[in-house]
């Protein structure tokens, strides 16, 4: 399973509800349950994928995070989890609104724009960069709104969001984030895992 | 209509009362069984047909001599697998396979009951049913199954008798029959009433039956069981065994003598009063006002798991509908599932071998039985 996955895991307590938007194959939904006893549930935009995880038995509801978070209670989720997908929604704003509406507490991770070797790529090569976790070519990228850890936690604070921790990802090596490292780590964190509430 | 000697049936001698406001007892309803109960009895599923099915999921059934309408589905190694679990399958009430409806003849006068009989509603349908339980000593059910009008069976039952089915799968429905299946349904009674045999719904069933009137009623209703686009590929302008155009009224093109056909073997099997009756249940079918106009509320407390599942070309229970129903589960915390197919082949696709349709829910409900067994442990 990804680092991400496990670092996401431990942020979240046994016996929670929690909803995981977008949330793919169902390799953390199923992880969860497995370990945590969480009662897990699932919104996928993909139908291939709900597909896989309605085989493996998971309650996956096929949709578009966009439209239909609107369907789910006010704090009806201990936590939502978005991981990776933020930056592909045409509101993100109106997303984390949301999000932050339906749970209790949110896990986002972003896909960090800020790491060295992307800038190096834009400084040197003078090309849109393209990494293990931004694959695509500016063409083709389904990724709307990239922002870095240093964006995503300027947003959070303008918007009156708590953030309660912040994980830095760099391969397997795992790190807080705080306001006295955050320039640093937003340099070398892949990504960046933050745990939030309204 | 054939005689039913063979049939499997119940009756069923406690008084129910229909939602009608009279009362029906000592009433027979006819069922069918696929694969073995097992020790614990937690192995059954509980299959509601649709509009125009029977008892007969699966393999031939022995009155037609045709293939069951969830052959595909039903069977082993299929996706509801009758080497892992029971399948249960009734003829509703008001249909015309043994069970109590419209054609049963009433012994005071010998003839069959016609539209004497009692307006039922898929309330009524799933109540009848529910006695199955106590015939086979299940507590409860492992899951409730069915596509269509099966489909509001599956919504109506889990909403009369919340905790006795894990788990619900509803397939291609709605919780509130629209205006245009009504506007449909309505064609197709209108079709069987304006046939000169039809005589008031009192026709003898045997020497003349609204045939033509039963026979329009399907034609029309099976076009709204395919997508426009299915339609166009299977058939475009085809002409039937003629090179040219007839210039009468002949079935020139092969959608016409397709249409034709379906109408006249839908005749031999099916009785005119029932298509009346069922389509009527179905018209009357309103979850959501049932609960209040709050169709959560239909599900509250619920700790069955649901799954549903719509087609992208349906555009009779479209894929809104069928959310609406996620929508409203949503709003409680059940558990839920959805996943719209996609598919050319609209309606039908229920009944049909649709890529990962069957396949979805066969390792849902493995995975599933499988699941619940070892929180059990």
């Amino acid at each position: 399973m990804k680092e991400e996955f496990k670092v996401i895991s431990k942020l979240i307590d046994e016996k929670s509800r929690v909803l995981d938007v977008g949330c793919g194959d169902g390799i953390l939904m199923e992880y969860l349950s497995k370990n945590k006893v969480v009662d897990v549930r699932g919104l996928e935009i993909s139908k291939e994928k709900v597909k896989k995880c309605l085989s493996n038995g998971l309650a996956v509801v096929e949709g578009n995070a966009e439209y239909d978070l609107k369907q789910f209670p006010d704090l009806s989720f201990d936590y939502v989890i978005l991981s990776q997908t933020l930056q592909a929604f045409m509101s993100p704003e109106n997303v984390i609104k949301d999000l932050l509406r339906v749970g209790k507490k949110v896990i986002v991770t972003i896909p960090n724009f800020g790491h060295w070797k992307v800038r190096l790529d834009l400084l040197f090569k003078g090309e849109m960069p393209i990494t293990k976790n931004l694959p695509y070519e500016w063409y083709n990228t389904p990724n709307l709104h990239m922002c870095t850890i240093q964006d995503f936690y300027n947003f959070c604070n303008n918007k009156g969001i708590n953030i309660f921790k912040i994980i830095s990802l760099n391969g397997q090596k795992t790190s807080k984030i705080s306001s006295s490292n955050l320039k640093y780590k937003n340099l070398i964190s892949e990504l960046g895992i933050f745990l939030l509430e309204k | 209509m054939s005689n039913f000697d063979n049939i499997k049936s119940i009756t069923i001698k406690q008084p129910l009362k229909l939602d009608c406001g009279k009362e029906i007892s000592n009433f027979p309803l006819a069922y069918e069984t696929y694969g073995n109960l097992n020790e614990n009895k937690d192995n059954a599923i509980l299959v509601f047909h649709a509009l125009t099915g029977d008892q007969f999921a699966s393999g031939q059934n022995p009155v037609t001599n045709k293939e069951g309408w969830w052959n595909y589905a039903v069977g082993p190694g299929k996706a509801f697998d009758t080497e892992k679990f029971f399948v249960i399958c009734a003829n509703v009430i008001g249909g015309c396979m043994g069970s109590y409806g419209p054609g049963t003849i009433d012994p005071t006068t010998n003839k069959p009951i016609g539209t004497n009989f009692p307006v039922i509603t898929i309330n009524d349908m799933v109540n009848a049913q529910y006695n199955l339980l106590d015939h086979f000593k299940i507590e409860r059910l492992f899951a409730v199954a069915g596509g269509s009008m099966g489909g509001m069976q599956v919504l109506q039952f889990v909403s009369n008798f919340p905790n006795k089915a894990k788990v619900a799968l509803p397939i291609a429905c709605t919780a509130s029959h629209s205006a245009q299946n009504i506007a449909f349904n309505e064609l197709g009674r209108q079709a069987i009433m304006s046939d000169i045999n039809w005589k008031d719904g009192l026709y003898d069933g045997k020497t003349s039956n609204p045939d033509k009137g039963l026979a329009v009623a399907r034609m029309a209703a099976h076009i709204t069981y395919l997508s426009k686009k299915g339609l166009q590929e299977k058939f475009g302008r085809n002409l039937q065994e003629r090179s040219d155009l007839k210039f009468g009224f002949d079935a020139d093109f092969q959608i016409e003598s397709y249409l034709r056909y379906q109408g006249s073997v839908f005749v031999d099997r099916f009785d005119a009063n029932s298509y009346l009756y069922i389509t009527r249940a179905m018209d009357y079918f309103d979850l959501t006002k049932q609960h209040g106009g709050n169709l959560s509320k239909a599900f509250k407390g619920s700790k069955t798991k649901f799954f549903i599942i719509s087609f992208t070309s349906d555009w009779l229970y479209p894929t809104s509908e069928n959310k609406d129903i996620v929508i409203a589960l949503n709003a409680i915390g059940a558990d839920v599932g959805f996943v719209e197919i996609k598919t050319d082949k609209g309606h039908d696709s229920f009944l049909l071998d649709v890529t990962d349709f069957l396949s979805t829910i066969k390792n849902y409900l493995n995975t599933t039985y499988l699941n619940i067994n070892e929180r059990r442990i």
